[in-house]
């Protein structure tokens, strides 16, 4: 869509109306105003000196009994003329000045650029009161003043704006064609930064209609018998006390004017396309019941082993706009027990974890047919305390980097367990030894900042064992690690989960970092839980044929490094693509007619295995070799 | 470790912090060296002949000659020029025409009360925009509470956008005229400071609490925030302790940019209100024609503003030192 396209559409909104009402209404009170109130605006009245606003004289009289209200509207086009005057003084000294970098060599460039940034540097009022003075006390010396006075801040826009443009690709073709440095500036660069320009103008414009109206008002504007807006405020100022509708009257005048400067330019914004409109998908963030999905056959932990200490039961995460992140997972961790949940980034894997947390962010929306975790729904706001415990993914953006390490370990103690600071001090440095940071008393007082990558890793680690956790989830733990800090920090999870008795949910995409700490895996595709074994399967177990393309992506201890790796070809659906089927039938070399139409619902093949595939490889117990 | 030929300039590499420090303190001097020159030549720039301006029309060729030999302007610039800089650094600013007092005794005498109302604006803008920002972000995050999004952002927008002698006025009319709550004139008790410095903050109140508002919704969307939330930390905690302080760098370095402003919007606010500062001892003597005194007031306010971008400068180098001096 064109700018003129945009434009128009823009007009057509309640804000262009009112835009355009505005200038409308000033453009005919400009330029009828004195053709019509001259007479009115100047007639000296003795019998009606200072009177208060009335029906006959809307805002009063002056002390010459002149009715304020025509003399305002007289002075419209003063005003604006004045303004106007103003900002083309001051487009065309920041214009010049603003690419005269461009056009000179480097050297004089630097020179312009420095005086650009010397003027900046003093406040706009100042400079501006100081050329008044330079150019003498006035209507002309304040036109210039206040133009030049902008001067600087403009040229500062387009020496800004030129250099973005000067530096892209067809500037540079142009000038190696041999295109004249002034050309340049006129065909090439000129319109391309017309738009913010205008923008630009027209707010200056406003500003310069109040810092004029400012400069009357202290008497260095406009000198009488001429008046405009500002001069007429002056002059009635000291009956703010008696009959402020004078006043006020100017004074709003200027306001309403300076607003409409500003609409204008809000207008070519908006058609310039700089601020979106929202779309009406964004707004609705309300949860809706989900229609419930037909049964799956239950999850692992049903009936076999102790009862779960985290039950979920076919959680579903949607966005705005129909996109399903997460579908009906249903997974089961028992106490002390270690679950890991693999696959590739957009999987749902991370949001399935935040979900279980409660910390889902927007505008996603979590529904399940339930969520237990420890006999509560952790998603119900119940009170949670410590025993579930986050490791986040990237330790550097996960802590605060203004907080020291121990206060954001202590106030966990602090807040849940009592602790006075002295006691959730000595806990924070007991966690930190725990998680071999060296020196924790010392190192407790700075800031992540401070802190290398593993170290950070392994703070998050320790802030999760400062209550009693009976579940730490820990997403992506090593994804930002290197690979000896990696498995330190996959040591310390198995370490803290022998000494903590904890259970471990472990998020990763990386099926090998799984099973190391892992006894069970979850494969997620596409949102869905495709493949569920323990760790022992994975290597001879396999039943789908993600799960074995994964296994084969990874490189691990059993692969043959001789070999080239195993891709996948293709990729994930992306959200919104939502196709009948198998979600991973198009990626898939097993997949037939029916993988296209139907989708596998995840079945149980024996008592630790679960998978979701019309043609799954089943391998006999007796033939898989066992790791371990 | 080898030797390389890098690292035998690892040692000669200057301190950031050296460099930092120094090109601030040379872009300190020029630009004092420019505001000096400027006032020295604004008296010899104006139209017409000053002394003249200054005592009117009806004063006798003597007199003007006398006033002129006695404020030196009859003898040769560069020699002007000289003894302006030497008076200055010993404080000297020249002699008032009007009053025939000494430059320095009335500014110094002025200078405290403008200083207090901009300082106190200046203290309500951080301890009000702030939280109020704060509050905003938190409260339509998400794109809840659409309205008072709406409202907030409208409101703000228009009074960011009214100068300070408007809302002066119009503080005045409401405050003073209207409701006789508050005296709209003149230096007096701790009332009197009330409107004054409202004109000053408001303005500063609005921009600086949009900006709050779009850093608090940035903040809120931070990683370390979600690490907090899994914390289950009590929502107090949340906002003033671990979204706060992220905060507060951008919050103060906005804030004191806006201080210099902020100063000189003291010029206008004064003369509604009859203030009796430097704001209104500038606009009186430019009435009145009093250069010397003009070019003293020039002078103060200028270095004033200097010194204050120059102070933020650093004291945001202290507080962000990645941030700082990586764009120097
Ligand atoms: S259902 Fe078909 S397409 Fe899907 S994984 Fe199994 S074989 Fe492949």
């Amino acid at each position: 869509m064109s700018f003129t396209q945009r434009l128009r559409r823009t007009l057509r909104t309640p804000l262009g109306i009112v835009t355009m009402f505005a200038v409308f209404v000033l453009l005919v009170v400009a330029i009828i105003g004195p053709i019509f109130w001259q007479d009115t605006a100047d007639r000296v009245d003795t019998t009606a000196i200072g009177r208060g606003g009335s029906a006959e004289h809307w805002f009063g009289t002056d002390a010459l009994g002149r009715d304020i209200a025509a003399r305002m509207i007289v002075a419209t086009r003063l005003t604006l003329e004045l303004t106007l005057g103003a900002v083309v003084i001051g487009g065309v000294g920041g214009f010049v000045l603003g690419t005269l970098p461009t056009v000179l060599g480097p050297r004089l460039a630097r020179l312009v650029t420095a005086l650009v940034n010397l003027l900046i540097a003093f406040p706009t009022l100042l400079f501006v009161l100081f050329l008044a003075i330079v150019f003498g006390v006035g209507t002309h010396g304040a036109v210039l003043a206040i133009g030049i006075g902008i001067v600087p801040t403009f040229a500062r826009l387009i020496q800004n704006l030129a250099a973005s443009v000067a530096g892209s690709d067809y500037v540079a073709s142009a000038r190696i064609l041999g295109v004249g440095r002034f050309r340049l500036i006129v065909r090439h660069i000129l319109p391309n930064i017309a738009e913010p320009v205008a923008l630009f103008l027209f707010q200056a414009g406003a500003g310069i209609l109040l810092a004029f109206s400012g400069l009357s008002f202290l008497g260095l504007g406009v000198q009488p018998p001429d008046y405009d807006w500002g001069r007429l405020l002056n002059e009635q100022l000291n009956r703010v006390y008696t009959h402020p509708e004078s006043a006020v009257g100017p004074a709003v005048a200027i306001v309403l004017t300076g607003l409409a400067f500003n609409l204008v330019g809000e207008v070519l914004s908006q058609a310039g396309g700089r601020r979106g409109l929202r779309t009406a998908a964004d707004r609705d963030h309300r949860a809706t019941v989900p229609a419930p999905s037909d049964d799956p056959n239950g999850t692992a932990g049903d009936g076999t082993g102790p009862a779960p200490l985290l039950e979920v039961d076919r959680l579903r995460i949607t966005f705005p706009g129909g996109h399903v992140a997460v579908r009906d997972v249903s997974l089961s961790v028992a106490p002390g027990e270690a679950v890991g949940i693999v696959g590739e980034s957009g999987s749902g894997k991370s949001l399935t974890a935040l979900a279980v947390a409660g910390l889902v962010p927007y505008p996603a929306r979590v529904t399940a047919r339930s969520i237990t975790f420890d006999g509560v729904d952790p998603t119900a706001g119940a009170r949670l305390g410590t025993s579930l415990s986050m490791v986040f993914q990237d330790p550097m953006a996960s802590l605060n980097p203004a907080l020291t390490i121990g206060r954001q370990l202590s106030e966990v103690a602090e807040v849940h367990l009592g602790h006075n600071r002295t006691q959730a001090m000595k806990r924070a440095v007991d966690r930190l030894r725990a998680v071999r940071i060296p020196d924790p008393e010392h190192r407790s007082g700075m800031r992540p900042s401070e802190f290398s990558g593993g170290m950070r890793q392994r703070t998050m680690i320790a802030m999760g064992l400062m209550g009693e956790p009976r579940l730490v989830i820990a997403d992506e733990p090593t994804t930002a690690l290197d690979v000896t800090v990696q498995a330190q920090v996959l040591a310390l999870l198995r370490d803290v989960r022998t000494k903590s008795g904890a259970a471990v949910l472990m998020i990763s995409h990386d099926i090998a970092v799984v099973s190391q700490v892992c006894e069970r895996v979850m494969v997620m595709y596409a949102g869905r839980v495709v493949e569920e074994l323990p760790t022992g399967d994975l290597v001879t177990g396999t039943a789908h044929p993600y799960t074995r393309a994964l296994i084969g992506a990874v490189p691990d201890m059993t692969t043959d490094r001789g070999l080239p790796l195993v891709t996948i070809a293709g990729r994930p659906p992306g959200p919104g693509e939502d196709t009948p089927g198998c979600p991973f039938a198009p990626r898939c070399e097993l997949a037939t007619d029916r993988c296209h139409t139907d989708e596998p619902a995840l079945e149980r093949i024996d008592a630790a295995r679960r998978v979701a595939c019309w043609h799954p490889v089943i391998t006999p117990p007796e033939a898989r070799i066992e790791t371990e | 470790m080898t030797t390389t030929p890098t690292s035998r300039f690892a040692d000669t590499r200057p301190n950031p912090w050296v460099t930092f420090t120094l090109r601030r303190l040379g872009r300190l001097t020029v630009s004092l060296a420019v505001l000096i020159t400027a006032s020295f030549a604004m008296i010899h720039l104006v139209p017409g002949d000053p002394v003249r301006a200054a005592l009117g029309v009806s004063a006798s060729p003597e007199l003007v000659e006398a006033r002129k030999h006695a404020l030196g302007l009859d003898r040769s610039l560069p020699d002007q020029f000289g003894s302006f800089v030497a008076g200055l650094l010993q404080g000297d600013l020249g002699e008032s025409i009007g009053a025939g007092m000494p430059v320095a005794e009335i500014i110094s005498d002025r200078l405290p009360s403008t200083m207090q109302i901009a300082a106190i604006a200046f203290v309500t803008t951080i301890v009000v925009a702030v939280p109020l920002g704060m509050a905003a972000g938190v409260f339509t995050r998400h794109g809840r509470r659409r309205r008072l999004e709406l409202a907030f952002v409208g409101a703000t927008s228009v009074v960011a956008v009214l100068p300070e002698f408007l809302l002066a006025v119009g503080l005045a009319a409401i405050f003073g005229a209207q409701l006789g709550w508050l005296p709209v004139a003149l230096k007096d008790g701790p009332e009197s400071y009330v409107l004054p410095v409202l004109a000053l903050a408001i303005g500063p109140v609005a921009a600086l609490s949009r900006i709050v508002r779009v850093e608090t919704l940035r903040v809120l969307d931070e990683d370390y925030m979600r690490t907090a939330r899994a914390k289950r930390l009590p929502t107090r905690i949340l906002y003033v302790r671990h979204a706060l302080p992220n905060l507060l760098t951008s919050s103060l370095t906005l804030g004191g940019l806006m201080l210099a402003g902020l100063l000189t919007g003291t010029v206008l606010v004064e003369n509604v209100f009859a203030w009796p500062g430097l704001g209104m001892t500038m606009v009186q003597a430019i009435i009145q024609k009093d250069y010397p005194l003009v070019q003293g007031v020039v002078l103060v306010y200028g270095t004033l503003a200097l010194l204050i971008n120059f102070t933020v400068d650093i004291v945001l180098a202290i507080a962000d030192p990645n941030s700082t001096i990586r764009e120097s």
